[in-house]
């Protein structure tokens, strides 16, 4: 799950992390009023949306004045931003921070996330802070340093100092920036983090350090425990069928083809998705309906799958483990029923119950073709796509 | 022979009486592995489905009936606990079925594993099958049939994919191990893999990966240089974008790590060789390897 940068800096700023004095806002005058509480000379207005490279796009503006303050605000809120990680359609302003300046120094990059490889937490810091990390690791990765936390104590203060002079820093910058991994770090492991980060981290003109941006990722796994954090959560800025997806446990990842998939397990449904592009086709997106799906989860699945009017046609891949096949073919055929299949329809089925299954689909008198194994099946969909989409052009 | 688990294994399933506990226990025994014990807190005295005997603890279970290995279906909140539970009375084996147990909780019990001889599988993951003998996990039995291919995989789903297009073909299969598809779990591939280079009974190995992490690309070199048997290979998510989750928490291309595309390469490079759709698993096995 991810969070806005303001909520991510009102858990820095109770974790002790240094943040600047801001605000959020959601409309002009409440812009204007969190400009008045701050002290000037200058004041940030900054787009809130979940994606990255905001200031790139034109959602970070630096305003000499309360006047300025206002026309950036109108000009900010309700627009399409569009930054690298937003698509080309760009995601809808609807939130913003406003903020007070910072005495720019040095700019650096601290960041926090798990290394699987070695089963533990792994602090990334670097010089080039405010550029984006992937391509400093990309083309300069000389210029990250890392140390990997031991689980059973915890960060040390040898590791902060370790970093801190990597980084350059002198005189009380170091013990600052100790304090500052330790705060993260605690951070981190009690909200269940998956990724925290601070680009830029900005030594200022006195020595002291403050995050000047933040970003928090969570594991959705645990945040069951979490309520505080689940409050922080923002629906506008995720896809309406994956939040849909969500209310009936339905992994579904939104993606740009023209063939929707129904899948059991995460694997299978990868595979789907890569065996539908070999033949020719895109997929329209990831779906796991999970182990122990029922009729009712079945259906929803269907209704999102077609909800989507760039679907040219449906490729149900069912391998029955617990997933029983006869649960599948109810809930496909409740869900045509109720919806009207206006588009093709491909099942293949294998494995537990898979005859009863088949029956129940001829039974329905649905037009659904049958596809007798995965490859065939994925052959039927890309085909039937085309000629959907050839008739419909 | 196969690895892990045979006739001789004598399960206890942590977990016994929630719904999918129950459930596959009852497959379990119908299959013909030998459950001996279950185990809930608070329950401990009772028998589930009259037969099989419930205790309070780990400790009580393997004292009173001699239980060898263990499977987990306590669902996310508590997994860990049993884990580590079953860990701390160095059971040689828990297979942990239940997925969605958080990172953090992994991270410790993978700290706790380090100081005892449990090997743990998974945790989200379909378990383990020598066909004939054994079964703990969530896999359908009737697809398996004994026989020396292994099948590897992080996938449950793809498992029964390759199984059933051998059984198809009339191969069986030693062992199938599912390691499970979350970020940190209790066996890799090259753990599993240097399992099946000393089984005489595997001849030939199916390995199954996805995008996310580089657990493939070792594997891929330490066959090159280990194994001599013969590999193949199929990597799912060769179509996920960046950055987002397909399903599996573990399966996620982040900071441009972890794509299908250099894991395939590294299968190739190592000498092994690649399915081409998920439809050619038992296929591709046969252009490297035929059956005695």
């Amino acid at each position: 799950m991810k969070i806005h940068e303001y909520q991510a800096k009102q858990l820095f700023a109770q974790y002790g992390v240094p943040v600047p004095e801001g605000y959020a806002a959601f409309s002009v005058p409440e812009a204007m009023a969190a400009a008045d509480k701050l002290p000037g000379p200058v004041w940030v207005v900054k787009a809130q949306i979940h994606a990255g490279g905001r200031g790139l796009g034109g959602g970070v503006k630096v305003c000499k004045s309360k006047e300025e303050v206002r026309e950036r605000s109108q000009q900010i809120l309700g627009m399409m931003l569009k930054t690298h990680q937003t698509g080309p359609e760009g995601q809808l302003v609807r939130r913003l921070y406003i903020e007070g300046g910072a005495d720019i120094k040095r700019e650096l990059y601290l960041g926090m996330l798990l290394d699987r490889d070695v089963g533990k937490i792994v602090v990334m810091a670097s010089t080039e802070g405010g550029m984006n990390i992937e391509d400093v690791a990309h083309n300069t990765p000389e210029l990250i340093s890392k140390v990997w936390i031991d689980p059973a104590v915890g960060v040390q203060a040898f590791q902060g100092r370790a970093l801190a002079f990597k980084l350059g820093m002198t005189g009380k910058t170091v013990n600052a920036f100790v304090k500052t991994l330790n705060s993260l770090y605690e951070l981190y492991m009690a909200k269940d983090c998956s990724l925290v980060e601070i680009n830029p981290l900005v030594v200022q003109g006195d020595g002291s350090v403050i995050a000047l941006d933040g970003k928090v990722n969570f594991d959705d796994n645990a945040m069951y425990r979490h309520p505080d954090i689940m409050a922080f959560r923002d629906l506008d800025e995720e896809d309406p069928r994956e939040i849909e997806a969500s209310k009936y446990d339905l992994n579904y990842v939104h993606l740009d083809g023209n063939v929707g998939c129904l899948v059991n397990g995460a694997g299978l449904a990868m595979a789907t998705m890569d065996i539908l592009k070999h033949y020719g086709s895109e997929p329209a997106n990831f779906l796991d309906v999970g182990g122990g799906a029922t009729a009712e989860k079945v259906t929803a699945a269907f209704k999102i799958i077609l909800s989507d009017k760039r679907v040219h046609a449906i490729f149900v891949n069912i391998f029955g483990g617990i997933m029983k096949c006869d649960t599948i073919a109810e809930g496909v055929v409740t869900a045509a029923k109720e919806v009207g299949l206006d588009r093709p329809l491909v099942v293949r089925l294998e494995g537990t119950n898979v005859e009863l299954g088949k029956q129940i689909l001829r039974d329905s008198g649905l037009p659904i073709l049958t596809g007798n194994d995965m490859k065939d099946g994925a052959q039927k969909a890309v085909e039937a796509a085309k000629q959907y989409a050839a008739a419909h052009a | 022979m196969a690895v892990l688990v045979d006739k001789n294994t004598r399960l206890l399933v942590q977990g016994i009486t929630g719904t999918s506990g129950a459930f596959h226990t009852r497959q379990a025994i119908a299959y013909g592995t030998n459950v001996v014990a279950g185990v809930v807190p608070g329950k401990g005295g009772t028998k589930f489905d009259d037969n099989v005997p419930i205790f309070d603890t780990v400790a009580d279970a393997i004292q009173a009936t001699g239980a060898n290995a263990s499977v987990v279906y306590v669902p996310p909140p508590f997994a860990a606990d049993a884990i580590m539970e079953c860990a701390d009375n160095e059971l040689a084996l828990c297979v942990a079925i239940t997925e969605g147990i958080p990172v953090l909780d992994m991270l410790r019990v993978k700290q706790f594993l380090a100081g005892h001889r449990t090997r743990l599988i998974g945790p989200n993951c379909p378990g383990i099958i020598t066909p004939g003998q054994c079964k703990i996990g969530i896999m359908p039995g009737h697809i398996h049939k004994p026989g020396n291919v292994a099948v590897l995989s992080r996938s449950g789903t793809l498992t029964y994919e390759a199984v059933g297009q051998l059984t198809a073909l009339g191969i069986g299969q030693s062992t199938c191990i599912g390691i499970g598809g979350d970020p940190i779990k209790g066996t890799d591939f090259i753990d599993a893999l240097t399992l099946f280079a000393e089984d005489p009974d595997t001849h030939a190995i199916i390995m199954i990966g996805e995008i996310g992490g580089s657990a493939e690309e070792e594997a891929a070199a330490w066959i090159k240089a280990n194994l001599k048997k013969p590999v193949i290979g199929f990597i799912a998510g060769l179509t996920a974008p960046p950055g987002r989750r397909m399903g599996h928490a573990g399966a996620i291309i982040s900071g441009g790590k972890g794509t299908g595309q250099s894991k395939i390469a590294a299968f190739e490079e190592n000498g092994i060789r690649v399915a081409p759709t998920p439809g050619d698993l038992a296929s591709t096995l046969l252009k490297v390897w035929q059956p005695k």
